[in-house]
């Protein structure tokens, strides 16, 4: 599955690795929002934050056609808008949509790469996200693909049980099945979390969330925060007046 | 003569829809004591270690290291006694093994630093400390079963509850877990159906039958006084 | 866009964290995790097609809304970062639209009626509201964000928004009643014979807002056109005057800040509309 390929890389050792997580979080925000305001030459600031991106993919020892390509799962939504705007007679608008949207997701997906999502949580925690928030986060990510997978048992063992002869009859039956076992699969998931509540309990759980991990903001974070941030307001900058 | 862990007087208890789980249950575990509970489906012994850390509350009394089980003594008890539950994953919440481990200690008010070192002893204790920043979705399930051992052991408890634990085992994740649980000094609560498992690792049982304890005694004597013993060597294939 | 997401999505997590302690997390994580999961779950529609759950609706009803809407809005950040679907650029305007606006949407015609007769009919109407206001709002974004929508594809737009809504109320109609036989107590029980007139008053205020924010969007210059009529931006150019006199001009005359004016206030008041609902449903909880 995708998730543990991103897991996988997350856990890499590169220098990138390394960095206190909001050494990368806030240069990408600041990447994001002048990706997000670019309106003049866009095409040439495009080709210049790709440029960063992939070298910092690079750098941190990530394959970069498996990262290209994986930023590109971001495009079947945005190609909606693209051929909206281009039926509307606004090509351009619609090419930058498709090309923010993608180099936005490539931006993420640099992050992310490098972060393995504890640590992550914990940076956006100490950005002052709210804890509850990022700890229901936090669950929500622990017990997915266990989840996902008690819904593909059932999906299997639904069609198991064979397809009936006549389809039509069959449309209404099949939905209220489906229905059923969403409510199968609700109840054991409520089930879990209680179960997951009764040994936080059993292990002294006292009510209060505790903050997830110890972090320490360097120089050398500081130092990488700072230009990682300006290198792309820099490069807008100087290619708009360039142009 | 060893002092009593667990002393538990004339537990009852219902469930909110009225059905009895527990008819007058007394119970005693010595320190450093292994017993295992055994019973058909139903008979109370789950419900029964749920009273152990008060996550059930009945009537009756129940005393756990001295202390007796209300409110104001749960955050003491429940440092001196762990409840191993059947389902690992349900019990391993935490993103990374070590941060699951720590869980317990730092719950506790543990310093950072002091919770991850207890934790990494515990995981040596049963082997996984190789394992600890991986994702405990990615273990198999005697790798869970470890995992979920030493996040109790990080709090030096003196009592080791297990629910059913090798349910989800093969045969040699069996062997595997009664011999790391029989190195372990702390006393023990076993409830299982594994009578080979039983045998290997405790000396006495106890059996429950309609919310109460009917037998007492050494394992192999329960055992054939109940006829529970179909999956023992001495059961005699069917004609 | 991720300037209102924030507030937004900040109040309704401090509602979370006040209505109930830190103990449902682990609920809401996990509640979160089915919510994605079900969406793997087929329902036919008909000839080879098929539908899923959405969820907001669903979570309104079994958790609540506050607990719904964070839950949506962990949903939608583990599928922006993890699963890069939906775009991170969009979170912010889909944390209103959907964790914010659609679990609103959804929990009110529960909330006035689910308690009495008409309760299966509030569920399914719960349903269509939420999947059709998240929708409704996104694509008053999308023109207020300048992308101009012949009336062809827009009333296409709509009309296959109004088709996927009605699923949506049909598939969460079906599971919750599902759910009641399997266990009662896992659905709210909302308190009956709220007064009906209330009930459909701030129901047609709620579709009369997000009608407005399309209209809006896609008409700006009407709303131009009906502030001068009313003399309302008149005065607004009086108070501006005033302190900026040498800002006003060039303020009020630009094009496309008129534009994002109408389009603002129109989302203003949803915004409002959303805030005052949800602090009613606090008041009526702690009463």
């Amino acid at each position: 599955m995708h998730h543990i390929v991103l897991e996988r890389w997350s856990r890499g050792a590169s220098a990138l690795h390394r960095l206190d997580p909001r050494a990368k979080i806030v240069p990408l925000l600041a990447l994001l929002a002048a990706l997000a305001t670019a309106r003049h030459a866009l095409p040439e600031f495009s080709a210049a934050v790709f440029a960063m991106l992939c070298a910092a993919l690079v750098a941190a020892r990530i394959p970069l056609f498996a990262a290209l390509a994986r930023a590109a799962l971001v495009l079947p939504f945005a190609v909606v808008f693209a051929a909206v705007c281009w039926l509307s007679g606004d090509p351009a608008r619609g090419l930058a949509l498709a090309l923010k949207s993608y180099l936005s997701a490539l931006a993420v997906l640099t992050v992310v790469a490098t972060t393995p999502l504890p640590v992550l949580l914990r940076g956006l925690e100490l950005l002052r996200v709210p804890l509850f928030l990022l700890t229901v986060a936090q669950f929500l990510y622990r017990y997915l693909f266990v989840i996902s997978e008690e819904a593909q048992h059932m999906r299997k063992a639904a069609a198991a049980r064979g397809t009936p002869a006549r389809p039509l009859e069959s449309a209404g039956a099949r939905f209220r099945a489906a229905a059923g076992a969403l409510a199968v699969l609700f109840a054991r998931s409520y089930g879990r979390a209680q179960d997951v509540h009764r040994a936080m309990l059993a292990r002294g759980f006292t009510g209060r969330l505790h903050p997830l991990f110890d972090l320490r903001f360097r120089p050398a974070d500081a130092a990488f925060a700072a230009l990682a941030s300006l290198a792309p307001v820099a490069a807008r900058l100087a290619i708009e007046r360039i142009r | 003569m060893k002092r009593p862990v667990i002393e538990a007087r004339d537990l009852r208890f219902r469930y909110a829809d009225g059905a009895p789980a527990l008819n007058g249950v007394n119970f005693r575990l010595d320190e450093g004591e292994c017993v295992a509970l055994l019973g058909p489906n139903g008979s109370g012994k789950t419900t029964f270690v749920l009273h152990l850390n008060g996550l059930l509350e009945g009537q009756g009394s129940i005393e756990v290291c001295g202390l007796s089980v209300e409110r104001r003594n749960l955050p003491a008890i429940r440092r001196k006694i762990g409840l191993v539950f059947q389902d690992s994953e349900s019990q391993l919440f935490m993103p990374t093994v070590l941060e699951d481990a720590a869980f317990g200690p730092i719950n506790r008010g543990m310093s950072r630093p002091e919770a991850l070192e207890r934790a990494m002893a515990a995981l040596k204790t049963v082997g996984m400390e190789g394992s600890a920043a991986r994702a405990p979705y990615h273990l198999s399930a005697g790798e869970q079963k470890k995992v979920a051992i030493a996040g109790i052991l990080a709090t030096d408890p003196e009592i080791l509850a297990l629910d059913e634990p090798t349910t989800f085992l093969d045969p040699p994740g069996q062997r595997a877990l009664a011999e790391l649980l029989g190195a372990l000094p702390q006393a023990k609560i076993v409830v299982t159906h594994n009578i080979p498992f039983a045998l290997a690792l405790c000396r006495r049982a106890v059996f429950f039958e309609g919310g109460v304890i009917v037998a007492d005694g050494p394992v192999d004597e329960v055992v054939s006084r109940f006829g529970w013993e179909f999956a023992t060597a001495a059961a005699r294939p069917r004609r | 866009m991720d300037v209102a997401a924030v507030p937004a999505v900040g109040y309704m997590v401090r509602r979370a964290q006040r209505g109930f302690d830190d103990a449902k997390v682990p609920l809401l994580g996990v509640m979160g995790a089915f919510v994605f999961a079900a969406q793997m779950i087929n329902f036919p529609v008909g000839i080879g097609t098929t539908a899923h759950l959405l969820g907001g609706a669903l979570l309104a009803y079994t958790l609540g809304p506050a607990a719904a809407s964070v839950t949506m809005a962990s949903i939608l950040a583990i599928q922006a970062l993890v699963f890069q679907d939906g775009g991170i650029l969009a979170l912010g305007p889909n944390m209103i639209n959907m964790a914010v606006a659609g679990v609103l949407a959804g929990y009110l015609p529960f909330y006035l009626w689910g308690g009495g007769r008409w309760r299966r009919a509030s569920i399914f109407a719960g349903g269509v509201l939420s999947a059709l206001v998240s929708a409704v709002l996104a694509l008053a974004e999308l023109l207020i964000s300048g992308v101009r929508m012949p009336l062809s594809i827009l009333a296409v737009s709509l009309s296959l928004f109004l088709v996927a809504a009605v699923l949506e109320g049909a598939i969460t109609v079906a599971v919750i009643g599902a759910l009641e036989k399997i266990q009662p107590n896992f659905v709210r029980q909302p308190r009956q014979g709220r007064p009906f007139a209330l009930g459909a008053a701030a129901l047609a205020g709620l579709l009369l807002a997000a009608v407005g924010v399309l209209v809006a969007a896609a008409a700006p210059d009407g709303i131009q056109k009906l502030g001068i009529q009313t003399g309302i931006a008149s005065r607004a150019q009086a108070l501006f005057s005033t302190p900026f006199t040498g800002y006003q001009a060039a303020f009020l005359a630009a094009g496309w800040q008129r534009k994002t004016l109408g389009g603002l206030a129109g989302l203003a008041l949803v915004y409002g509309a959303c805030l005052l609902f949800g602090r009613a449903v606090a008041r009526k909880r702690s009463a």
